[in-house]
């Protein structure tokens, strides 16, 4: 399940940066090329990606810092929409 | 919704100051006396000339919409020294509505900030039917148009003049970057960014004035201020009033950034940050940001920041809290950011940073 949500967000962040190949758990943050556009677009396509609204207490550097923060941030996001629609 | 955003609603109800930021200008019998193609010989007529160069300085664009050949109309502008003057000139057979619609959008504006002057009622018509927002002005009554409330600009800054030379280099950068193969990382790389950072002087005031009436999308709180708070800020002890400007190899951008800090123990207060929407796309957001939170660190504070949720300026929020800020206090939308100032990201490679 997590595997669907990293995979379409590593295509994302592969299109536009060709020459990182990144870990699960790898900071994309430390790696230095995120600027407050890139910022946005990777909020923005986890929003439209997943059907999901990030609440801006849930929009941290943390959340978004490797693909495993935001698989949970997004698996987590599925998860209680799910609960609140039952 | 906060008070600001109600404006748009009076649109069509009153003549609203300064609507009007692009003016299109038909050519035959308008612009000159005569039909191009007819008569081959046609006069321009300097009364036209003299109001498109007077809004002209005012910080009011102009286009052309005119069904015409397109070569002989621009052979026509150029060899008046005109063509300058008009961004995306529309010079083709098509009904001036689509235009006037391809203009507006080109020039990212909406329809309601577009006059339409013309000689031809059939051709005023069309467009007030196609386009109802447009306000269209029978070249007949130029100047009493012309004196109207909607074309006098709200603000005119020393960046009026320029706001012609502005659109053009944006234009050509916009090409540029369609025609780019590279990642956008690479293309921003060969623009040759240049951002500067100073205290306000009293010069850039009016534009800091209306860069927090106009600017939307990346403003922490939404706030205007008036030029009087501003220049009263920018000499108060207890204030760091900053404003950003941003350059490259094709112009410049003009001042499109503002930040207003409050200095204290144990934090220094961002009170106001903002970005115009002119450098959205080029990944400079959080430059100001980290030199206010390098100052504040220096001075052996930490730093926190009024926040408003608008509705519109979530990319400010993630601006924040992409640079390590978090929520300290929330009361409704009004919110208090923190950073702790372990962090501050370096700027990125493409651009240098100049800090008065």
């Amino acid at each position: 399940m997590s595997d669907d949500i990293r995979k379409p967000i590593r295509e994302f962040i592969s299109a536009k940066f060709p020459q990182i190949s990144l870990a699960d758990d790898e900071d994309i943050f430390a790696l230095g090329f995120v600027n407050s556009l890139f910022a946005m677009e990777l909020v923005m396509f986890v929003e439209k990606t997943f059907g999901v609204r990030v609440p801006n207490e849930q929009l941290r550097l943390d959340s978004f810092r490797t693909l495993d923060a935001m698989a949970d941030l997004v698996g987590g996001l599925t998860d209680s929409a799910r609960l609140s629609a039952g | 919704m906060s008070p600001g955003e109600t404006i748009g609603s009076t649109i069509g109800t009153k003549p609203r100051q300064g609507r009007i930021k692009c003016v299109v200008w038909d050519l035959d019998n308008t612009l000159w006396d005569g039909v191009l193609l007819e008569e081959g010989r046609v006069s321009v007529r300097p009364e036209v000339v003299a109001e498109i160069k007077r809004l002209d300085d005012l910080g009011v664009l102009h286009s052309v919409a005119s069904r015409n050949d397109h070569d002989a109309a621009m052979e026509r502008l150029e060899s008046e020294g005109l063509a300058e003057y008009f961004l995306y000139p529309q010079i083709n057979w098509n009904p001036k509505s689509s235009s006037i619609e391809a203009i507006a959008k080109a020039v990212n504006i909406g329809l309601d900030a577009v006059a339409f002057v013309d000689d031809q009622p059939f051709e005023r018509a069309e467009v007030e039917h196609m386009l109802p927002a447009v306000l269209t002005v029978d070249v007949a009554e130029l100047g009493q148009a012309l004196s109207a409330p909607e074309f006098q600009p709200r603000f005119v800054t020393d960046e009026s003049r320029i706001r012609r030379d502005m659109y053009r280099s944006a234009a050509l950068r916009d090409r540029l970057e369609e025609d780019y193969t590279g990642t956008n990382e690479e293309f921003l790389a060969t623009l040759g960014m240049h951002f500067t950072i100073a205290p306000a002087e009293r010069e850039d005031l009016q534009r800091a004035e209306e860069l927090t009436v106009r600017t939307n999308q990346l403003n922490s709180t939404g706030r205007t201020y008036s030029y009087e708070e501003l220049d009263a800020l920018r000499q108060s002890p207890d204030h760091v009033l900053l404003v950003a400007g941003l350059t490259d190899r094709y112009g410049t951008y003009g001042k499109i950034g503002l930040a207003l800090v409050e200095r204290g123990r144990p934090a220094w207060h961002l009170r106001m940050l903002l970005m115009s929407c002119r450098v959205l796309a080029r990944g400079v957001g959080t430059v100001l940001l980290n030199h206010v939170m390098s100052l504040a660190r220096e001075d052996g504070a930490v730093l926190r920041a009024d926040f408003v949720e608008t509705g519109r300026n979530r990319v400010m929020y993630v601006t924040y809290a992409f640079a390590g800020f978090r929520e300290a206090e929330r009361d409704g939308n009004r919110l208090v950011l923190e950073s702790d100032l372990r962090q501050i990201q370096p700027p990125p490679d493409y651009l240098t940073v100049e800090t008065r």
